[in-house]
């Protein structure tokens, strides 16, 4: 009785939510979770806890019985930080208050974003490895995925040739996201460029994730939504979870053009109503008076970031630096392990965690991410760990 | 790259010559040699290690004291305070803007042990013209350590 039950209740799913595969990091974390004494490398997030200040204004906003709903657009006072950081930082010129949509966190500024422009079976292009979540996001609105994948030996940078044999009749979006989760990987002007042309000779909207684009170690930062020609046909989406070190307050926003904001409103407004007001007070401390925080922690991350690259090194594991995020994306293909094999047994060896790389795609097969988002004690005890693994294969 | 590797000694006096080569990109002798350097020049004054007293249970009291001094012609404060700084129980000193003079931190294992240590030793030092004691009653945060660490919230293992 009970087993009919379950076939009827599993009917009610939707086919598309269905045929949804399983996340590989899903997968693997439930492995992780059951051990003890694991030293983490597998951690998506800042190990700092939200600077004390911004946390001090969330808690005054609270005192202060700001507790209700903001405007959907989040609010003003917001959006007009917002739009001053994006012009300082990427020089692109956004209207505050009807250019700027704050959301909770870039996840579902991807989602609705997605929805917004997304017609059935239009192809989405996105390069890999890439974060997670792109590909389902895709499925979700009845969009297909087109991943273009992207090579360890060049750095893990989206080329114009390799975009262009991925364009049919079909193609509508590009999702770009430098500094790349899970690789590291960056793309200064030079290269920004030669994707913003194709963009325009194929009339393709980018949607840039630019959530890591404050951890950038070695050239300053670039947009693609500053090219010209380019902002009128991207969606900027930025958030406050990896520069401030926020990820549990859930607020991003999405900059576009007036049309693309008013469309992603739409939904916005039925599906979230609006961004936590507690969280946006937050933010808007976090952009007024967290500058330094900010750059204090990404001096951290850049230390970090070459002492694991040092010590792979020093092992003998093949790892392109990476100049931005915070993770390092090594090659491990060389011990005869495919990823998720390194990635198990060294996990159950020496109890380090790394996600295997093709849980971000095919691509990312070969690899591991490892995330050096994590203290420089814990980051001492895995490279020692990593070490005797290495060699005891 | 000497405030480089100050800082992190600065934050962590613990950290092994060889991390700081990789997180500098520097050679284990050259942060060495650089550390060597630092210490000669008296850049680098002492290594020391921040205790919670009262897990430790040591029995130290504590005071802060605000002090008058007179200046002198030549030295100005000077020798005064360098003769106050002197003192084994005194901790810390400073020269302070305002209302008085030298900020003089001091500790001693009983209440007594400190009041006797200004009553008897630092007010009567010819051109300290007064003092004014505060016994600390509780220690919230030392040299940049919260006393009460924050209980690390549980963190995903791995996550996107």
């Amino acid at each position: 009785m009970s087993v009919k039950r379950n076939a009827v209740v599993t009917d009610f799913v939707a086919n598309h939510v269905r045929s949804i595969p399983r996340s590989g990091i899903r997968d693997f974390f439930e492995i992780v979770q059951s051990m003890t004494d694991v030293v983490s490398l597998g951690i998506g997030e800042p190990d700092f806890a939200t600077p004390w200040h911004i946390r001090e204004a969330a808690i005054y906003a609270l005192e202060k019985g700001k507790t209700g709903y903001t405007s959907n657009l989040g609010l003003p006072r917001l959006r007009k930080s917002i739009a001053r950081y994006v012009r300082q930082n990427y020089h692109v010129e956004y209207d505050a208050l009807s250019e700027v949509l704050v959301a909770v966190g870039v996840s579902e500024a991807m989602d609705i974003a997605l929805r917004a422009v997304i017609n059935p079976g239009d192809e989405v292009l996105y390069h890999s490895p890439c974060y997670v979540s792109y590909n389902p996001s895709i499925l979700l609105v009845h969009g297909k995925p087109v991943e273009i994948p992207t090579l360890a030996e060049d750095h893990f940078k989206l080329r114009p040739e390799a975009l262009k044999a991925k364009i049919t009749a079909k193609s509508k979006v590009l999702i770009l996201n430098f500094p790349t989760n899970p690789t590291g990987a960056v793309m200064n002007q030079q290269e920004l460029l030669a994707i913003a042309e194709v963009c325009q000779q194929h009339d393709l909207l980018v949607i840039t994730d630019e959530i890591y684009s404050e951890l950038s170690y070695g050239e300053t930062h670039c947009s693609i939504a500053s090219l010209p020609g380019m902002r009128e046909r991207c969606i900027f989406l930025h958030g406050f979870s990896k520069a401030f070190a926020m990820t549990g307050f859930r607020v991003g926003y999405a900059c576009a053009p007036v049309a693309l904001i008013e469309a992603m409103m739409r939904i916005h407004q039925y599906a979230m109503l609006c961004a936590p007001i507690i969280s946006q007070e937050a933010a808007i401390e976090a952009l007024e008076n967290g500058q330094s925080d900010m750059e204090q922690m990404r001096e951290q991350y850049q230390l970090r970031r070459n002492f694991l690259l040092n010590s792979f090194r020093e092992i003998g594991i093949p790892c392109f630096n990476a100049q931005g995020a915070f993770y390092l994306f090594p090659r491990i293909d060389q011990t005869g392990l495919n990823s998720r094999e390194f990635a198990v047994r060294l996990l159950e060896e020496q109890k380090v965690a790394v996600v295997p790389g093709n849980a971000f795609g095919a691509s990312g097969e070969g690899h591991v991410r490892c995330s050096y988002a994590t203290g420089m004690d814990q980051l001492e005890v895995a490279v020692e760990r990593i070490g005797k693994f290495v060699r005891s294969l | 790259m000497d405030q480089q590797l100050l800082k992190l000694l600065e934050e962590n006096a613990l950290v092994s010559p060889e991390t700081l080569a990789k997180q500098l990109n520097l050679s284990v002798d050259q942060v060495k040699s650089r550390i060597k350097h630092l210490e000669e020049a008296k850049i680098i004054l002492a290594y020391k290690a921040i205790i919670d007293d009262d897990k430790a249970e040591f029995q130290t009291v504590k005071a802060v004291i605000e002090v008058r001094i007179t200046p002198e012609r030549g030295g100005g404060f000077n020798r005064l305070s360098d003769r106050i700084a002197r003192y084994p129980e005194v901790t810390s000193c400073f020269l302070m803007s305002g209302g008085y003079d030298l900020l003089v931190f001091v500790e001693g294992r009983t209440l007594k042990e400190v009041a006797m240590f200004v009553s008897e030793k630092l007010s009567t030092i010819q051109g300290v013209l007064s003092t004014a004691t505060h016994f600390t009653l509780k220690t919230y945060k030392e040299q940049g350590v919260m006393i009460d660490q924050e209980i690390a919230e549980e963190r995903l293992k791995v996550s996107p």
